[in-house]
């Protein structure tokens, strides 16, 4: 794979070379070290609600508010704030423990998950990459209706795994 | 006096809004007008988050910033008279307007703002006149202001931001997006908007166009074909999908009714949707004492419109005299800091040089 494949232009979404050419692709060690923030946002938007909702100063776009946002790992707690703040739904949180992983990740479509579910795990471009089990929704007021959903999986997948299959109504 | 005439703002969506409410803030009578019976324009269609900084209300969804503008006009008292469409304007400046298609009254204004927004462009095929073919603003309207969802399955012809946008709204809704065609070899779009469709398994079809749409009674199937260097398509590529809904999301034109009417001169930006009134750093038209805001100015976005109706209000309030001189510079420079932030970046720069090349035209007619 290359960072020139262009997957973001044609398919809709990065690859994971596009990913890792601009720093974005967490490091296996990141992953088993803690829950991880991972954010997607590749390209220079003028947006930053990333930085404004983070208590601890873990996320800097700066000025000007196109710059990419870069993640300072020491500072971030993994509270999750900055999960439902993106608007185009770039930010997840990832952990690697065993053979299991966890991700946490926004989602905006009904029926509304409910822990206990068994869904399927996609990947960037919607494939269904491994089973998985929603363990935690959190649906706070202040997240004005995206839901953050936590997920566990296996742990091999942990970097494909984006989210999970929407459920046809 | 002219200081005693209302400032006139036709169209009541964000740009509208944020004129009025700055120009009824410095104390200017103003009076809004809007064709449709409620205000707000386009935002209460827009359930997506914004983007942009907290000081453009970033992370907060488009209908939120419709509903809190709408208060904030309520609460100065704004004078927004609905159901009225404007149907002239004379060089006196006197706005010729139609209320409920029953009564007809001419008001004379200080300052003209059209605010009039854009119309979104049509795209012509064999077929594309079944039902099940519409604008992708049509399709928007339907399920978020009417909640009705036009169909299941829904091909989307254009991959720019309203596309992918409207889609991913479609999915909300409970449809199912079979693909997102795109004639130009790269997507249009923000990637994050186009990343939340790939996720879901929408599959996107670059250097792409639609050939023909077919049905008896309505939109059944839609032939799409790849095209060549001249976007031709090539017969040997057409694939053929089960579609109930075709969904044009191919741009949009800015409009001119009002502003020619006023006899402001235009130039033509195709990076921002075609021809458009010429303006100046404040806004203003060729001719002085119109003002021209929003996407009718050239199209971007609510973000945008926005601080260009504050501008406009600002300094029209300013040039009748109800704000001081260092007032006025001191909001106009803190607008156009705001406006100038949403207008960097790989998308932005386009419009920034597009919204300067129009400023510095201006100055030279």
């Amino acid at each position: 794979m290359s960072a020139t494949e262009r997957y973001l232009k044609t398919k809709g979404a990065p690859s994971l070379a596009e990913l890792e050419a601009v720093g974005m692709l967490p490091k296996l060690e990141d992953l088993a070290r803690g829950a991880c923030l991972c954010i997607e946002c590749v390209e220079e938007i003028p947006c930053n609600p990333c930085e404004t909702s983070c208590p601890n100063g873990a996320i800097k776009v700066g000025d000007p508010i196109t710059n990419l946002p870069v993640i300072d790992r020491e500072k971030c707690t993994a509270c999750g704030l900055c999960i439902p703040s993106c608007p185009g739904l770039a930010i997840t949180m990832k952990r690697v423990q065993g053979d299991r992983a966890t991700i946490r990740f926004p989602w905006e479509y009904v029926p509304v998950p409910v822990v206990g579910d068994e869904v399927e795990m996609v990947d960037r471009l919607g494939n269904v990459v491994c089973p998985g089990k929603v363990i935690g929704v959190n649906a706070a007021a202040r997240n004005d209706r995206t839901l953050v959903v936590g997920a566990e999986f296996a742990a091999e997948h942990v970097l494909s795994v984006i989210s999970m299959k929407r459920k046809r109504s | 006096m002219e200081k005693h005439k209302p400032v006139v703002v036709v169209g009541a969506g964000p740009a509208g809004l944020c004129a009025a409410i700055e120009l009824k803030k410095a104390g200017a009578p103003v009076i809004l007008l809007d064709e449709n019976d409620k205000p707000g324009g386009q935002l209460f269609k827009q359930i997506h988050k914004f983007f942009g900084s907290r000081e453009h209300k970033a992370g907060t969804r488009g209908f939120t910033i419709g509903t809190s503008l709408l208060d904030e006009s309520l609460k100065l008292g704004i004078d927004v008279r609905l159901e009225t469409e404007v149907v002239g304007v004379d060089p006196g400046l006197r706005v010729w307007a139609v209320r409920q298609r029953a009564s007809s009254e001419l008001i004379e204004a200080s300052r003209l703002i059209l605010a009039t927004g854009a119309t979104e462009n049509a795209l012509s095929f064999p077929g594309w006149t079944l039902p099940g073919v519409m604008t992708a603003g049509c399709a928007q309207t339907l399920i978020n202001v009417y909640r009705v969802l036009p169909g299941k399955r829904v091909l989307i012809i254009g991959s720019g931001n309203v596309g992918v946008i409207v889609g991913y709204q479609l999915m909300q809704s409970g449809a199912e997006v079979v693909g997102i065609v795109e004639a130009l070899p790269s997507l249009g779009g923000y990637g994050v908007h186009t990343a939340k469709l790939a996720r879901a398994g929408v599959p996107f079809y670059t250097g792409t166009t639609v050939v023909r749409a077919e049905g008896v009674e309505s939109l059944e199937r839609a032939t799409i074909a790849q095209v060549d260097g001249s976007f031709k398509p090539i017969a040997s590529t057409e694939r053929t999908l089960d579609v109930d809904t075709i969904c044009l999301a191919v741009g949009l034109t800015p409009s001119l009714e009002l502003s020619s009417l006023a006899g402001c001169r235009t130039i033509y930006v195709p990076e921002l949707g075609g021809r458009m009134p010429l303006h100046d750093e404040y806004m203003r038209s060729s001719v002085q004492e119109v003002y021209v805001v929003g996407d009718t100015a050239g199209v971007e976005e609510a973000s945008t419109a926005m601080e260009e109706g504050r501008l406009a209000g600002v300094h029209a309030a300013w040039s009748l005299g109800y704000m001081s001189d260092d007032d006025m510079k001191e909001r106009v420079d803190e607008t156009k800091q705001r406006l100038n932030a949403l207008r960097q970046g790989v998308f932005g720069q386009k419009r920034f040089n597009a919204k300067a090349r129009i400023i510095q035209e201006s100055q030279l007619r």
